[in-house]
């Protein structure tokens, strides 16, 4: 307990501490949660007709961004799988800041899903019986409430667990730990499968109803999720002080090679289905590539998403381009791009256009929608950063127990978790 | 962000009692802030949960809250289905004219907003060389004399499914099929998740994406609490035959405006009901039976 309150005092002590580029950052960050608040509150004064969704296109930008964090919080924690099969050493350290992108993430993903939903007071509705109504099995969105709260809780678990008993210079509890960060992997996977299954089980929109949505979801987010962190983990290399072999990165960049070939492939096999068949169902495909009737909103974006993501497979693909740091975190850039567009717009918004009865209501994201959105991926990156902020000294061993306190509270102390 | 000692169980646990005693703090002293009947809204249980004395208080409070702000008594009825009795709709595509009276009665009896204004029923011209081609048909149409040479109109409202995929998907259970038939919304336990929307094949949902407005002197007071009372913003509605009025053995609106008699209305249990003779008598079809939503409500060509 004693040493527990000495660890958030530090922690907050460190959250402190900071440089001149730190606290702009921050600064930054607060700057987005304000743009944020101010869309939030006209939203909540005068209800979801701020944005652009209607009947027509009834989830949209939110819900979009929503899915592609979902993405980004599952392909951060698999990480772990190559640390764990190779014992990598560096892979270790990348495997807590992946676990930290993923709550990160998952915050984000929690607040998107608040701020679509009409009446947030009553969310406590999703909770299961007797206090609300949970409506399991055969709601999706109810499971995926479940499984992302447990997900956010599990990893939370996990990398407090790892920082702590490194704060306190001794080596984690392989007893506790170890089923835990295990467990994660197939939680990784399940919190993005059943985030799918949202749009895959409507029979009412084809765009979705395939059964390849599910894997295609897995693909891209092992693209997108990997891109952050090789960039995360450059940032601090640079400005932690932090040990980060080139080789780690190389192998990252390589798997996210594997991963957008099977992404461009399976999007591919979709393609060739829509086309080749050309039933009815094409036309939503048509609304993204081409339009429909001269309404081609989403057109250029579409494009741009497929440019990019052929653009970062060959980046990533071809061992020179990788090993240069300058091409490396182009194609990560260009991932992102191609990620981001492809789950964020070209994924929801198609499913609704046209509607059901066969209108077409053109939907572009409203600034409203604009800033609650910066304001969310603000607030995200602002944990995100304090959270690294405490991690990073533990694992450098700049920031740790006084063997003084550690000696009256009788701790044994790990010599070699010590750096 | 501060972590939590998960290493230490009765440290975590301490942790989580002082956190949930703060929250139910927080959010205590911000209902003790509302006056009663917020608070009573806002733990307002479940339709389905409601004991007698609950659900009279609830509507006691409703009916106070709506009337006050009409300016006229305004009834919230709770009647629940019959026996014996399983709602189903027919419509004569050969005589309907696309007049859209139907539309406009149904907001009036139901009182959808006006502004944003919401239509539980779309009309859909179609043109006579595709058929029934809904990725070619045109809800906006706008003429002065209808029916359009070369065009035919095809009526859309919730199809009250049998196996109805709205249903499902609610996270919890805001929405669920009457014993007769009717696909309900209890507009106090709606979370506006949309979940709903998605998943209707027919376009027959529809969301208060701002707060609804309807003229004090055109309100409806007759309501039923699963069908016409006054919606709150930021939850989905959708047509629920005329509750109010199918379950006192009325039509519902749209079947009694509608100028050319192309929409029946009946009992699917009863052998002799109207509706049961269209689909005795007539060839039907329903609409996407493809999806196995199996609606009870059926298109058929009368002429």
């Amino acid at each position: 307990m004693r040493l527990f309150i000495d660890f958030l005092l530090g922690s907050a002590k460190q959250m402190l501490k900071g440089n001149r580029s730190y606290w702009g950052w921050v600064a930054f960050l607060l700057a987005c949660i304000a743009v944020g608040l101010v869309g939030y509150a006209s939203q909540a004064g005068s209800g979801l007709i701020v944005t652009s969704m209607r009947d027509q296109v009834s989830w949209a930008f939110y819900i979009g961004n929503f899915t592609f964090l979902v993405g980004v919080a599952a392909a951060a924690v698999v990480l772990v799988i190559p640390a764990y099969i190779y014992q990598w050493k560096p892979i270790k350290e990348i495997v807590i800041i992946g676990e930290l992108l993923a709550v990160s993430a998952i915050t984000m993903c929690l607040l998107l899903v608040m701020t679509d939903v009409g009446r947030p007071e009553r969310a406590w509705h999703m909770a299961p019986w007797p206090i609300g109504r949970w409506n399991a099995p055969s709601s999706l969105l109810a499971w995926d409430a479940l499984v992302l709260n447990l997900y956010f809780l599990l990893n939370f678990a996990i990398v407090t667990h790892l920082l702590f008993r490194a704060f306190t210079k001794r080596d984690y509890s392989h007893r506790f730990a170890t089923p835990l960060i295990l467990f994660s992997i197939p939680a990784a996977v399940s919190i993005h499968t059943v985030t799918a299954f949202l749009y895959n089980g409507l029979s009412a929109r084809p765009y979705w109803n395939s059964a390849i949505l599910a894997p295609r979801f897995l693909a891209s987010a092992f693209c997108s999720g990997p891109a952050i962190i090789l960039v995360v983990l450059q940032v601090l290399r640079r400005y932690a002080n932090l040990e980060i072999k080139n080789e780690a990165i190389w192998k990252i960049a390589e798997l996210m090679a594997y991963a957008m070939f099977l992404n461009l492939f399976l999007f591919g096999a979709e393609i060739f289905r829509e086309y080749y068949s050309a039933t009815e169902h094409l036309v939503f495909t048509q609304y993204v590539f081409t339009g429909v009737h001269g309404h081609d909103t989403l057109v250029p974006y579409a494009w741009a998403s497929l440019f990019c993501s052929v653009a970062a497979f060959i980046i990533f693909l071809v061992p020179k381009t990788r090993r240069n740091f300058v091409t490396l975190n182009f194609g990560a850039f260009l991932i992102y791009c191609g990620v981001y567009i492809e789950k964020g717009i070209a994924l929801v918004i198609p499913g609704f256009t046209p509607s059901t009865l066969g209108e077409i209501y053109e939907y572009f994201p409203s600034r409203t929608e604009v800033m609650v959105t910066i304001g969310v991926y603000g607030a995200g990156f602002l944990m995100f950063t304090l959270m690294l902020k405490v991690a990073i000294p533990i694992i450098n061993g700049s920031f740790h127990l006084d063997s003084r306190r550690a000696a009256e509270a009788g701790i044994v102390q790990d010599a070699a978790t010590s750096h | 962000m501060e972590p939590d000692p998960r290493d230490d169980p009765s440290e975590s646990s301490r942790r989580q009692f002082l956190k949930a005693v703060g929250v139910a703090a927080s959010a205590g002293a911000f209902l003790a802030g509302c006056d009663e009947a917020t608070r009573e809204a806002f733990f307002q249980k479940h339709f389905k949960e409601l004991d007698k004395d609950e659900l009279a208080k609830v509507i006691a409070r409703l009916e106070k809250d709506y009337s006050a702000k009409a300016g006229k008594p305004v009834t919230v009825d709770t009647t629940p289905a019959m026996d014996g009795v399983l709602f189903g709709y027919a419509l004569d595509l050969s005589r309907c004219i696309g007049c859209r009276r139907c539309v406009y009665a149904c907001v009036k009896e139901n009182n959808q907003s006006r502004d944003p204004q919401i239509h539980w029923i779309t009309v859909l011209e179609m043109k006579k060389e595709r058929g029934v081609d809904i990725f070619e048909s045109d809800p906006y149409y706008d003429s002065k004399e209808v029916p359009r040479p070369g065009h035919f109109y095809m009526p859309v409202q919730c199809q009250q499914c049998q196996n109805p995929p709205c249903v499902k998907t609610c996270p919890v259970q805001a929405t669920w099929q009457e014993p007769d038939g009717i696909v309900v919304v209890d507009y106090n336990w709606c979370i506006g998740c949309r979940c709903c929307m998605s998943a209707c094949p027919y376009g027959a949902r529809h969301f208060n994406w701002a707060d609804p407005s309807v003229p004090i002197d055109e309100l409806n007071p007759v309501t039923h609490y699963l069908g016409n009372r006054p919606r709150p913003r930021g939850v989905v509605e959708k047509c629920t035959f005329c509750v109010q009025r199918s379950r006192h053995g009325k039509y519902p609106a749209c079947v009694e405006i509608c100028p050319v008699g192309a929409r029946k209305f009946g009992n699917l249990l009863d052998p002799a009901s109207e509706v049961r003779e269209v689909i005795g008598g007539k060839r039907v079809f329903i609409l996407k039976e493809e999806l196995n939503t199996r609606p009870k409500f059926f298109y058929f060509y009368g002429v």
